[in-house]
């Protein structure tokens, strides 16, 4: 089983990515949940979504404490919010950053993998705003190989609609781009 | 043929009613069972589903309309969560002593105060004797399966009782995950039109819900209880047909790895799903240990929670509520009533735990099976005790 947790804003779509990961990962016959921070979530402040994936049924109903991946979609949030908490040794970090990934590492004193990319510039460019949880997946993909970057467009295409090219766009942009350190 | 598909599980209750071809629902918003009545709307809306959706202004409303829609004939559906529920209170024993068959999705949430939005299932134990049957969900299958069935129950001519089907805030609420959806015609073929005992019409007048004086009042309620009690055969019933249309087993008392087991842990709700995690681990340990899911609160198992427990040693009732000032958990109270009288039975050991979505790891399952079996002296003629709370 993959345990991933997302750190986002509200408002950035945190929830919205871990519903498409799983949909995407249910879309290839795997098991998956997605999942908010349980409770109220405000414009702006810090919070957190999680996935799980596995090839059998998941029967686990508590929170995620010792994840296999942290994806992190907001800059603002490196040095905010204690980001590899419980991230697992063999962990990985993906980073929206413009931060070079050793800059990253040092101010949240990590020395495990990390995987980074612009993602707010991909966003501002494909989609015209700064919002970065489709663009993400698209690292989260490359990264993890979790599910097949294929399996994202039906999902995206529900969800999106007529945008949902933009989105599908932005996301191959950053599975392109996304740098693994 | 039915339809893989990953959904949140809010949603997928939503889809399930829908299947059920409800005439009429009414419901208030509340979390974190807002997304039922929600996607409801939306459905009814869009035209998929032929049915009054009524915006009511509150649930004590939501439950008026769906009993009078009721009264007159119509399959109805509701949704609320805990205070929403509480606002419900004046009118729950109603619906149940007019024996009119209201489906209701129940996103179990704690009770204030204080304030809390999250789950725990004091919600359901405040109305717990107001003659509604009520169904435990423990996954989204669970959750559709079940609301799917409820209308079959309720609507049976050998029960018509409202019925809760009971599902966790957040827990499952919340969640995406995979599930089968039955087509419409499978649950067609398997619940035929409602068809009312008596029902509210200009041609054929009658009174419903009208006074009960001392001369009937003990015989209206015990008939009711009478019904709820009868309402079991219609339940297993049900499941056998259930088994037989969708290949999925379900059981008052589900048991899970109790091959054999000398001790075993009970619990309700979706928690049973983690807790299986924690007797894997404590099997593979040798720990000859197994797990007890309830799924039908009321009317109250007694017989199946005696088989159960036949030859257990020990048994762990846990609990996500409390009766303030009485004997423990409600779960743990019923299972001890069950046993009382019998010669052979397990020592029980009753903790309540996951109050107002204090959260459950499988750690926790097996730190509190630990605590029971050290057998701590000092405490073992409490009633009860508090797992997890700080300042002990």
């Amino acid at each position: 089983m993959v345990e991933f947790r997302w750190h986002g804003r509200g408002g950035q779509g945190a929830v919205t990515s871990v519903e498409l990961l799983a949909l995407a990962a249910i879309g290839e016959g795997k098991y998956a949940q997605g999942f908010p921070s349980f409770g109220p979530e405000r414009r702006g402040a810090p919070v957190a979504a999680f996935n799980r994936v596995d090839s059998e049924r998941i029967r686990i109903r508590s929170g995620v404490y010792r994840p296999d991946v942290v994806v992190v979609l907001d800059e603002g949030l490196i040095g905010l919010v204690n980001l590899t908490e419980g991230l697992k040794e063999d962990g990985v970090l993906i980073v929206n950053t413009s931060k070079k990934a050793a800059d990253v590492m040092k101010i949240l004193n990590y020395s495990g993998a990390i995987a980074t990319v612009d993602a707010t510039s991909i966003a501002w460019k494909e989609l015209g705003v700064p919002i970065t949880n489709t663009t993400m997946l698209g690292a989260v993909v490359k990264v993890t190989n979790i599910v097949g970057l294929s399996a994202m467009d039906d999902p995206v295409e529900h969800r999106f609609g007529k945008i949902a090219s933009k989105n599908i766009a932005a996301m191959k942009q950053a599975f392109k781009e996304v740098k693994i350190k | 043929m039915g339809e893989r598909k990953g959904m949140e599980i809010a949603l997928a209750a939503a889809e399930a009613a829908a299947l059920c071809r409800p005439d009429v629902v009414a419901a208030y918003p509340i979390t974190p069972n807002t997304h039922v009545p929600e996607h409801l709307a939306n459905i009814v809306s869009e035209g998929k589903l032929d049915a009054e959706y009524i915006c009511v202004e509150s649930e004590h409303s939501a439950l008026s309309a769906c009993m009078g829609a009721s009264g007159a004939g119509a399959r109805v559906f509701t949704a609320t969560s805990s205070q929403g529920l509480l606002y419900m209170a004046e009118i729950m024993s109603i619906a149940s002593s007019m024996r009119l068959p209201v489906v209701m999705a129940l996103g179990n949430r704690a009770l204030s105060g204080p304030l809390n939005i999250w789950n725990d299932h004091s919600d359901i134990m405040s109305q717990r004797d107001t003659g509604w049957i009520s169904l435990f969900a423990s996954h989204g299958q669970e959750v559709i399966d079940m609301i799917i069935q409820a209308f079959r129950i309720a609507e049976d001519a050998d029960v018509l009782l409202p019925i809760n089907v009971n599902l966790d805030g957040f827990q499952l609420t919340h969640v995406v995950e995979v599930m089968d959806f039955p087509s419409q015609s499978e649950v067609d073929a398997f619940l035929p039109a409602y068809k009312p005992f008596a029902s509210l019409h200009p041609d054929h007048p009658c009174s419903m819900g009208t006074l009960g004086l001392p001369e009937i009042y003990s015989e209206a309620t015990k008939a009711r209880e009478v019904a709820i009690v009868n309402s079991r055969k219609t339940i297993l019933k049900v499941w056998a047909e259930w088994e037989k249309a969708f290949g999925r087993r379900y059981e008052p008392v589900e048991s899970y790895k109790m091959e054999g087991a000398q001790e075993a842990i009970m619990t309700m709700g979706s928690m049973g799903e983690t807790a299986e995690i924690a007797i894997d681990a404590l099997r593979e340990k040798g720990i000859p240990v197994g797990l007890l899911k309830l799924k039908l609160w009321r009317p109250f198992p007694y017989e199946d929670v005696r088989k159960a427990a036949k030859g257990l040693k020990s048994l762990l009732v846990l609990d996500r509520a409390v009766s303030f000032g009485g004997p423990g958990g409600p779960v743990a109270s019923e299972v001890r009533s069950s046993l009382y009288g019998e010669t052979d039975r397990p020592a029980i050991t009753n903790y309540i735990f996951g109050l107002g979505g204090r959260d459950v790891a499988v750690e926790d399952f097996i730190k509190m099976f630990e605590k029971m079996r050290s057998g701590d002296k000092k405490r073992s003629k409490d009633q009860y005790e508090f797992y997890g709370v700080r300042g002990e």
